[in-house]
């Protein structure tokens, strides 16, 4: 069986990756607690959450994944992506690669103009949370409701509920607003 | 009652949830990447529970200020990565000498020196056994996930309240910012063990009385046993000594105290380990990508099983050799340029041991591993 | 009182405070200053009313930092320069104990440096007694941080070219809140001393200038221990007088009495005010 091994072997289907990426400051690390804490909230799955760290962490692209399983998760990193948020061109072209064949892709069609495949969901998250919340601080709300709404990864009850746990005081309004945009917007591309 | 609710932790703040649930109630640090969560986190918890944080201004004082603490009768911890660990040797070693109980979590980085401060590494698993010079056994632990993290803080204060000495976690950077989900142990759930208080009066007091299992009672400062504490090595009543037939009991009270009671320190996982031909050997982030190797390979039939050694120092000799018998080939997965492997190679000379290696910063995949599988089958 | 007998009330007070099990003589040379400061420590105690349980006694290393293993209470003799912080944890976990930390001029301020000034910062009610003798006693008479320019140790053998530290002003500039100076001649000003320092609440600094007549004063022909003694009393200029003298004239003189005390907020107390305001938040 020597040097047949590596043909043979499949990356484990009990688990499911995320990706959730940008640039720093967009807020992807906190979206990946916030969908932690949605899973965690909802049933009994295991989450592992892990991120790029470092200087990467204040500026640059960014990184933040979520792996998810029924089971123990061993391998703590992501091995091949289920899914992959884009905020930004530069994290799209770094991490692309990592997609799996026929993995989720969903980009910010604000500021991403180049998608290397037809296969993709596209909304506007910066500019839904400038134009119609407000504040761009919220785009990565919106990214995780449609993320929950295309995906199914969490019921829109669990990642509401890990949102507004997670909301600053004074701002719980313009977070529900951001989750009911994200919702709907990703509700009407879903295919 | 309520059902439980899991929380989402970092393995640095887990750290700390576990050794408050141990009876911490003295945190003295200095900040370190990427450590510096722990003394955060402790910053914020301990005076909610009436404990005591202080920021020393280095490392040094840290250690020094938490044996202090331990001394005057407190639980007591810090935490640190490589360069800081390095600078803490020295009173890690007045910790070995005066047999005082203490934690120190290690969450180790690249290295040496400044090294790579945000870069996953295991690269002071020798320097948490031989790091203070002099003669002593070493007592170190190694949680792999979040969960492990809050159960081997725990035991760590457990073993060092037990045997009377410092306690090394050996964390790394994958766990300690990893967030996993985890329930916290509830009031009662653990068994939490206190320093043996002394129950002679203090006229027959012996502070560092040899005993039958080698650990002295200690009392706290300001209990009316006024005993003297020094790193100058001593007789059984603390004070110094330079005869010839004292010297070496207090070094063999050093020594026999922990190694004639490993079993009480061992603890190792394995998993496919009944018909293994190969076994991978790993512990801490290393060990997860091995548990992942194995689990893969073991789908397509390959005969491997993984050992994961939770606890590192002593290093566990006969068991480790047992649960290895049954297959010829072993595989040492570490991320450094071969620590681990020098023990395994010390106590199974008759295997093929290979070594995989992984030291640029980054944690193994479970693919790396499963490749040196197929070289090695 | 007649003499004899006070002597012999003096003597017992020191017998009731040195330890019992623990072989005499010192370590110390005949004549050495050390002895005159640990006898002044156990009396400014002993006058205080303090129990020998509730006193912490913590040393680095050095000749000096020998002194709390005589003495019968609470002793933690650590490593060299870490007196401070390792007694900054003991003050820290029992802020009712009486922690009183023995030095020297190399271990307080070479070594341990770092931890002088910060405990100085943090004014925590600590009371260091810095034993200065201007030299490395214990490894044989190398020159340390208060070695003066010009002189000669087995380390500087043409002369110090270096500068050295006046740690009471060192202690005062880094926010010690009480600093007094006295020498092992002024056994009655050091020992009263000792005892404003114990009693003040924050950081005390007492330096005690003392002799090393077995390298300092051998090295630099200082004569025996009464001569280097004799020296003290003769360099002695007590703090209201000194203030009066020009710089030219304090050249070579000792500053002695209470140097710098001031009231602030001690580190205990504060944090204890932490504690109390959020002690049982979830």
């Amino acid at each position: 069986m020597a040097a047949k091994l590596l043909d043979k072997v499949e990356i484990p289907k009990d688990r499911y990756e995320m990706r959730l990426s940008g640039s720093g400051g967009q807020g992807m690390i906190l979206a990946a607690v916030i969908m932690s804490e949605a899973i965690g909230g909802a049933d009994e799955r295991n989450v592992v959450q892990s991120q790029s760290y470092g200087p990467e962490a204040r500026g640059g692209a960014s990184k933040a994944d979520v792996v998810v399983s029924e089971n123990e998760i061993y391998y703590p990193k992501a091995m091949n992506l289920d899914l992959l948020l884009a905020m930004t061109q530069e994290s799209l072209d770094s991490y692309y690669p990592n997609l799996k064949e026929g993995g989720t892709l969903i980009i910010d069609t604000t500021l991403v103009t180049d998608v290397p495949t037809d296969n993709y969901f596209g909304l506007p998250f910066t500019q839904l949370a400038r134009e119609k919340v407000g504040i761009i601080m919220v785009a990565n709300v919106i990214a995780l409701a449609a993320i929950a709404e295309l995906t199914g990864v969490v019921t829109r009850e669990a990642l509401t509920k890990a949102v507004l746990g997670r909301a600053p005081r004074g701002t719980e309004d313009k977070n529900r607003k951001a989750l009911e945009i994200g919702f709907e917007e990703a509700a009407k591309i879903k295919k | 009652m309520p059902a439980r609710e899991r929380k989402l932790l970092q393995g640095n703040q887990a750290c700390v949830h576990g050794a408050i649930y141990a009876g911490m109630r003295f945190f003295a640090g200095y900040p370190i990447t990427p450590s510096t969560e722990v003394a955060e986190m402790s910053a914020r918890l301990l005076p909610r529970i009436g404990g005591r944080f202080i920021q020393m201004e280095d490392e040094i004082g840290s250690i020094a200020a938490v044996v202090g603490a331990s001394i005057s009768g407190l639980k007591s911890m810090t935490a640190t990565s490589g360069p800081g660990y390095s600078l803490m040797l020295e009173n890690i070693g007045y910790a070995y000498m005066t047999e005082t109980p203490c934690v120190i979590v290690n969450v180790q980085r690249g290295g040496p020196s400044t090294g790579l401060p945000t870069k996953v590494s295991q690269s002071d698993t020798m320097q948490a056994r031989y790091g203070p010079h002099g003669d002593y056994c070493a007592i170190a632990v190694a949680p792999s996930t979040v969960a492990d993290t809050v159960t081997e803080t725990i035991r760590a204060f457990n073993l060092a309240e037990r045997f009377r000495t410092p306690v090394t976690v050996l964390l790394d950077e994958v766990i300690a910012h990893s967030r996993e989900l985890i329930y916290l142990p509830e009031e009662g759930e653990l068994e939490i063990y206190n320093r043996v208080k002394p129950t002679a009066s203090p006229e027959e007091f012996e502070a560092f009385a040899l005993t039958p299992n080698g650990v002295s009672p200690m009392p706290s400062y300001g209990e009316g046993y006024r005993y003297n504490v020094t790193g100058l090595t001593h007789d059984t009543h603390g004070f110094t000594t330079n005869r010839v037939d004292e010297i070496p009991v207090k070094l063999e009270k050093l020594r026999h105290k922990i190694a004639d009671y490993t079993d009480e320190i061992e603890k190792i996982r394995v998993e496919h380990m009944d018909d293994a031909e190969v076994a991978i050997i790993a512990y801490g982030s290393a060990a997860r990508a091995a548990l992942q190797a194995t689990d893969i390979a073991r789908k397509v039939g390959a005969k491997v099983g993984a050992v994961q050694l939770y606890s590192i120092w002593p290093f566990p000799d006969a068991k480790l050799k047992e649960l290895c018998g049954r297959c010829k080939k072993v595989i040492v997965a570490e991320l450094n340029m071969g620590q681990l492997i020098t023990e395994i190679e010390r106590i199974m000379p008759d295997k093929q041991i290979t070594t995989l290696q992984r030291y640029d910063g980054e944690i193994l995949t479970p693919l790396q591993v499963v490749k040196k599988i197929e070289e090695v089958l | 009182m007649a003499t004899a007998e006070k002597a012999k009330q003096k003597s017992d007070v020191t017998l009731h405070y040195l330890r019992p099990g623990k072989k005499f003589p010192s370590v110390w040379c005949p004549g050495c200053g050390n002895g005159v400061v640990m006898g002044s420590l156990i009396r400014a105690i002993d006058n205080l009313g303090l129990s020998k349980d509730e006193v912490v006694l913590v040393s680095g290393i050095g000749c000096s930092s020998r002194l709390p293993v005589y003495l019968d209470f609470n002793s933690l003799h650590t490593t060299h320069g870490r007196a401070l912080p390792f007694a900054t944890g003991a003050k820290f976990a029992q802020p009712h104990m009486k922690v009183i930390v023995i030095t020297g001029d190399g271990d307080a301020l070479a070594i341990g440096g770092n931890h002088f000034i910060h405990a100085c910062r943090r004014n925590i009610d600590i009371t260091a007694i810095l034993i200065n003798n201007h030299i490395y006693g214990m490894t044989g008479g190398q020159g340390s941080p208060t070695t003066p320019g010009g002189t000669f140790s087995t380390t500087t053998p043409y002369g110090n070219v270096e500068k050295h530290f006046d740690p009471c002003s060192l202690a005062a500039a880094a926010g010690a809140t009480f600093v007094a100076r006295s020498t092992v001649y002024h056994e009655p000003q050091l020992q009263k001393l000792i005892g404003q320092a114990i009693s003040h609440r924050g950081f005390s600094l007492v330096e005690a200038i003392s002799n090393c007549h077995t390298y300092f004063g051998r090295l630099n022909r200082k004569g025996d221990a009464v001569a280097m003694f004799d020296a003290f009393k003769e360099r002695a200029v007590p703090v209201g007088k000194a203030s009066k003298m020009t710089e030219e004239e304090l050249e070579d003189k000792i500053v002695t009495g209470v140097i710098h005390n001031v009231e602030k907020t001690e580190f205990c107390d504060e944090y204890q005010k932490v504690v109390d305001a959020h002690m049982g938040e979830k």
